[in-house]
């Protein structure tokens, strides 16, 4: 059955058969056949319209932010909402920070898991191992949230910190919750290598870590790229773990080595610990409301970025396999 | 060094490296059942917080997580699964198709307290739903959508291009093709995206801080629009806004709202190895 499957395909690709049925309903203008397509393509296309609609009722309750204050004031280093002081600086520091720790934690340990899945682990191993990593991927923030103000921030103020609640654990929590995203995405990446490079490489003499470094991940390269990227994207966007763990002091912390072990406020943190307690219309809530703008921006780049990277990874395995 | 040490020591970081993700993820699953264990009672999951919430159950927070979750499918698998059709079926390689991968891309990507924000902006005020069960099922339903989309498109992209082909020369329209050819096939697959983006949306907290979620409400909510409690929320609110909460309590309701979540999982994950036995092709 496949057989004769494959003859037809291989006849119609090359353009020796029509479907004469096919065309003839379509000239009949089957109405019900229609209107479903039309539905579908709808379905298809409001996709763009949503992220559409999303900015615009961003800026539309979120304008006011960049109109009203001076850019001056805007970048400057005090968010004092009450008193009017409304500088996203500490905020994005804050971000910055805890995003740039979580991105040191997960970037090697996510990229050595997936080799060690794709690579070495024994396909007993990997039988355990991933569902567990897709369990990890499945724990809503606010659990590991929890763990982290519980357990985690304790234990880190009793290692000698003024305070459990830092960006360095806002940080360790945020790494774990990237770490899903970056495996998953890598350890696809590693697979679409071709068994060929593994093999040749191996048969010139090559250990296994020389295969993997020199010819595995390079070949891999934009997939790894993307898996990074998606992960950032995740963390950054994190809210309400950070908000448990990160103390949310709102001011910039000083330069120094003790900078991860002091409390930083994020911007997520911010919009979700403020939103509260504004009345709608107020300068404040405008503001929430602009930085929720920022994040969209940031987190719209970084994906359009990955994006991109697909196409790649896509582009290239078709044109190997 | 050797090539072979080189390898040995490799081997040997990249091994430690797996343990140091994978045990931390055991440790908290075992901490939270331990310490979880003790609350769970048939008073704790059917009866509603008494005394400032230091006694009773959780009952109206997991009815609520329920009620969001089945608004959520409701808003969310129409439209999913209907852009999955339309990329993996209708789609041609040209520039609509290429925008519309990224802002599927872009919706997966946004943070879940721009959902919040927008639900606040557009559906409790703009539209006037206040905060509502409508509104917070729409504000998750547009969050997950993306994540259904997506592995629901893989799951239709996985049908053998030979099942399309053999219809359609049969006779038969591309929707009939796609109807009777196509979609049994892949229901498993849709099925496995449906059940991993509602496990999502049932632990989030973010989307529904503004949306719908309440801080207290011993009664049930009569209709949509009113608020509900949710577990997400109330484990936040027990966590860090309620002083002297009794630690079993907070851990039972860890306990109930990771059960719910990972039950999910696991469902999704047997329906897909189940799958992966039984194709035929």
């Amino acid at each position: 059955m496949i057989d004769l499957a494959q003859i037809v395909k291989q006849r119609y690709e090359a353009g020796l058969i029509r479907f004469r049925g096919l065309s003839q309903t379509w000239k009949q203008q089957n109405w019900a056949e229609l209107g479903i397509e039309t539905l579908i393509r709808g379905a298809g296309i409001s996709t763009i319209f949503i992220v559409g609609l999303i900015f615009l009722f961003l800026v539309r309750e979120g304008l006011p932010t960049f109109l009203d204050i001076p850019l001056r004031q805007l970048f400057g280093e005090r968010w004092y909402p009450t008193e009017g002081y409304y500088g996203l600086w500490p905020l994005i520091v804050g971000s910055l920070v805890v995003t740039a720790g979580s991105v040191i934690i997960a970037v090697p340990l996510g990229l050595m898991t997936a080799i060690y899945l794709g690579e070495i682990a024994p396909p007993w191993q990997r039988e355990i191992l991933k569902p567990l990593i897709e369990m990890l991927a499945g724990i809503p923030s606010i659990v590991l949230g929890f763990i982290g103000w519980m357990v985690l921030a304790p234990l880190i103020q009793d290692l000698g910190a003024p305070t459990g609640l830092t960006a360095f654990t806002g940080a360790l929590i945020l790494a774990y919750m990237a770490l899903p995203t970056i495996i998953s995405i890598s350890e696809d990446a590693l697979y679409a290598v071709p068994k060929e490079y593994r093999d040749g490489a191996l048969a010139m003499g090559a250990t296994q870590w020389q295969t993997i470094w020199r010819v595995i991940l390079p070949a891999s390269r934009s997939g790894l790229m993307m898996g990074v990227m998606l992960g950032i994207g995740r963390a950054i966007g994190e809210t309400m773990a950070v908000m448990m763990v990160t103390g949310n002091a709102a001011y910039i912390p000083k330069l120094g080595l003790d900078v991860p072990f002091s409390p930083v406020r994020t911007m997520t943190a911010t919009i979700a610990a403020e939103m509260g307690e504004v009345s709608q219309g107020s300068l404040h809530y405008n503001v929430l409301f602009g930085i929720g703008i920022v994040l969209f921006l940031i987190t719209f780049a970084i994906n359009s970025i990955a994006g991109r990277l697909i196409g790649q990874v896509v582009r290239r395995r078709g044109g190997q396999l | 060094m050797k090539p072979q040490q080189v390898q040995r020591l490799a081997v040997g970081i990249i091994t430690a490296a797996a343990a140091v993700v994978v045990l931390p993820i055991i440790l908290v699953i075992i901490l939270i059942l331990v310490k979880g264990m003790g609350a769970i009672s048939w008073e704790f999951l059917t009866a509603a917080p008494r005394n400032g919430m230091t006694e009773g159950g959780i009952m109206p927070a997991i009815l609520g997580t329920i009620i969001l979750t089945l608004g959520t499918s409701i808003v969310c698998i129409p439209l999913a699964i209907g852009a999955a059709i339309y990329l993996a079926e209708y789609a041609g390689n040209n520039r609509l198709t290429r925008w519309v991968r990224l802002a599927i891309i872009n919706l997966a990507g946004i943070p879940s307290i721009v959902y919040g924000l927008f639900g606040l902006g557009a559906f409790v005020l703009f539209m006037n739903l206040g905060t509502s069960i409508i509104a917070g099922s729409l504000t998750l339903g547009l969050m997950t959508l993306p994540v259904i989309t997506s592995t629901a498109e893989e799951a239709i992209r996985a049908i053998p291009q030979e099942f399309r082909v053999v219809s359609q020369s049969l006779g038969a329209t591309r929707w009939q093709t796609i109807r009777h050819q196509v979609l049994p096939h892949a229901i498993p697959g849709i099925l496995t995206g449906i059940i991993l983006g509602l496990s999502r949306a049932a632990g989030e907290t973010a989307p529904i801080l503004f949306t719908v979620a309440a801080f207290y409400v011993p009664d049930l909510p009569r209709s949509l629009s009113d608020q509900t409690m949710a577990l997400p929320y109330h484990l936040y609110v027990i966590a860090t806004q309620v002083p002297g909460m009794p630690m079993s309590i907070q851990y039972g309701t860890a306990l109930v709202l990771l059960l719910l979540v990972l039950s999910l999982t696991l469902v999704a994950s047997l329906i897909r190895s189940r799958m992966r036995r039984r194709r035929d092709w």
